[in-house]
């Protein structure tokens, strides 16, 4: 049975430029606890914006505009987010949502062990536990997306690509949120190593039972690793339905169109024209 | 006829600590005008050593580089002039432009430089190049290159590097920070490039369904030694090596997905699994 962990109803941003830009425009979607919901769309459609502004974290001069975001907590209490005051926001992100950030190789810092950053979290979210308890939890950690205990304090430039996004995602799973965003998660990783990552997120998922939104241009792949897919355009959700209706039954045009967009592996020639 | 030779090219470092690393192991091929090969492989396959190499950057343990039948100058004269036939296109179009200046001032660059055409000529011909690769030419030559989109963008590089007609083009994921919404265009302009101008392509990627799609041939290259050649679609649709099956398997193919076993578990864990607290 489908329970909603994240209703966002009519949401709006407008970047208040001169002239204002409707980033994104009365937005109305639900996300299901343990789903893996997919945002694709161009450039400059909304998608981030969206994903942000959800969890308030856009600064000026976006503004929400409009709507109403209620995160329906596994305790059974619901979450009015726009609600919230500073203190309990601060607090109910990480904790409830956390992000893996686009760009995540470089998000790091260069001159902390990977283990400080990780004991960091736990530091500021969970300031009651013992210097011993946070390091066990690093530790744990760094198991669970197999980089490996003994990395502990490795720097960020010892580790490749790969291990680097893993300890992000470790950061992100810290606090075992119920909803993880990521945006474009394994965009500069080559396609080995983002395959192993998305192995990893699909099998965390499983195990943790957290939901995922997942940001990427990147079609393909998202059909791969999403339930369900919501496609954007010029801050509208113009198509959302399941991966696979996506792809086999796609409803609006400029799916069909982003569909055609993208040279296939292993299907007919002629994309490129040669 | 063959513009580029590979002749059984090796580059070692030697790495401190950990000896010597071979970042290409005997690496032998031939690119004929007017065709591209994808060289097609993971991080630290040795592909970025390859356009290393053919930019001079580093320069071969061992082997031979031809350029039209003639070794790589070292220096003057024939230096410029083998940096003139051959060309780059980079990955990141934000990256391989200059802030500072604007779009006319970076292609003028390589006109005036090699004396491609007479200087009363210049602005005419920085006109046809931005024509050439679909951009209008009022529009954007007096802009600079954060008021451009991506796409855009690397549309000024292309063009950049047509100027000084080269023979070779090497494209080092020139497509890879571009939406996927625009690759296609912009691999379709190179495609009519190529076709139109007779150029040589050498395309590096890790993109298997762009490689398949954009070259002639494929080679596959794995810790510096070509592991599978052939014409692109027997070496992407029907891989004969293990390594080049484990980058097939690995890319992203929604053709097969919807019947593939992997995605028939995956929801498996997730009826028995999902809805959990």
């Amino acid at each position: 049975m489908p329970e909603p962990l994240l209703t966002v109803r009519d949401f709006s941003v407008v970047y208040d430029v001169d002239p204002p830009v409707a980033a994104v425009k009365d937005v109305t979607l639900e996300l299901q606890r343990g789903e893996i919901l997919g945002l694709a769309g161009e450039s400059g459609c909304g998608k981030t914006t969206l994903a942000y502004g959800v969890q308030r974290l856009l600064k000026a001069p976006a503004v929400i505009t409009g709507g109403s975001v209620v995160f329906h907590d596994s305790s059974g209490e619901t979450i009015d987010i726009n609600a919230l005051d500073a203190e309990h926001m601060r607090r109910f992100r990480w904790d409830k949502i956390s992000m893996v950030f686009q760009g995540a190789m470089n998000a790091l810092n260069p001159v902390a062990t990977i283990g400080s950053q990780l004991s960091d979290v736990f530091e500021v979210h969970r300031p009651e536990m013992t210097r011993r308890q946070r390091r066990a939890e690093v530790e744990e950690l760094l198991e669970i997306v197999k980089v490996g205990r003994d990395r502990i304090r490795s720097f960020p430039h010892e580790l490749s690509g790969g291990m680097r996004q893993r300890v992000m995602i470790a950061m992100a799973l810290a606090l075992r949120p119920q909803l993880m965003v990521m945006d474009e998660p394994t965009t500069a990783l080559d396609v080995l190593v983002q395959r192993e990552i998305l192995r990893q997120i699909s099998q965390l998922r499983h195990e943790f039972g957290f939901s995922v939104i997942f940001i990427t241009h990147d079609l393909p792949l998202l059909l791969e690793i999403s339930d369900r897919i919501a496609i954007m355009r010029e801050g509208e959700i113009v198509e959302l339905q399941s991966a696979e209706g996506i792809w086999n039954d796609p409803q609006h045009e400029y799916t069909r169109r982003l569909l055609e967009s993208f040279p296939r592996l292993t299907g007919e020639r002629g994309v490129v024209v040669r | 006829m063959s513009i580029l030779e590979f002749d059984h090219v090796s580059k070692i470092y030697n790495v401190r600590g950990a000896g010597r690393m071979k970042a290409l192991d005997d690496v032998s091929f031939t690119l004929e005008s007017g065709r591209t090969i994808g060289l097609v492989g993971q991080s630290g396959s040795g592909k970025s050593t390859i356009a290393k190499i053919l930019t001079q950057l580093e320069t071969p343990t061992s082997g031979e580089i031809r350029l039209d039948g003639a070794p790589i100058p070292r220096r003057g004269r024939g230096l410029r002039s083998y940096r003139q036939q051959l060309r780059m296109v980079f990955q990141d179009p934000f990256a391989s432009l200059n802030p500072y200046h604007s779009i006319r001032y970076h292609i003028e660059r390589p006109l005036r430089l090699d004396d491609v055409v007479p200087k009363q000529q210049t602005e005419r011909e920085v006109r046809r190049l931005l024509e050439r690769v679909q951009l209008v030419p009022d529009t954007v030559i007096d802009r600079r290159p954060h008021e451009l989109s991506g796409g855009q963008r690397q549309r000024v590089a292309i063009a950049r590097a047509l100027a000084s007609r080269p023979h070779l083009l090497v494209a080092d994921e020139p497509v890879s920070m571009l939406d996927v919404s625009i690759r296609l265009g912009v691999l379709n302009l190179l495609a009519d490039l190529q076709r139109e101008e007779g150029l040589g392509v050498l395309y590096i990627t890790h993109d298997l369904a762009t490689a398949r799609h954009f070259s002639d041939e494929v080679i596959v290259l794995n810790q510096g030694r070509i592991v599978e050649r052939g014409p692109a679609d027997d070496v992407i649709l029907n891989p004969q090596n293990a390594y080049t099956r484990e980058l097939r398997a690995a890319s992203p193919d929604p053709e097969n997905w919807f019947l593939s076993k992997e995605r028939s578990d995956a929801s498996k864990d997730a009826s028995t699994t999902g809805g959990t607290r």
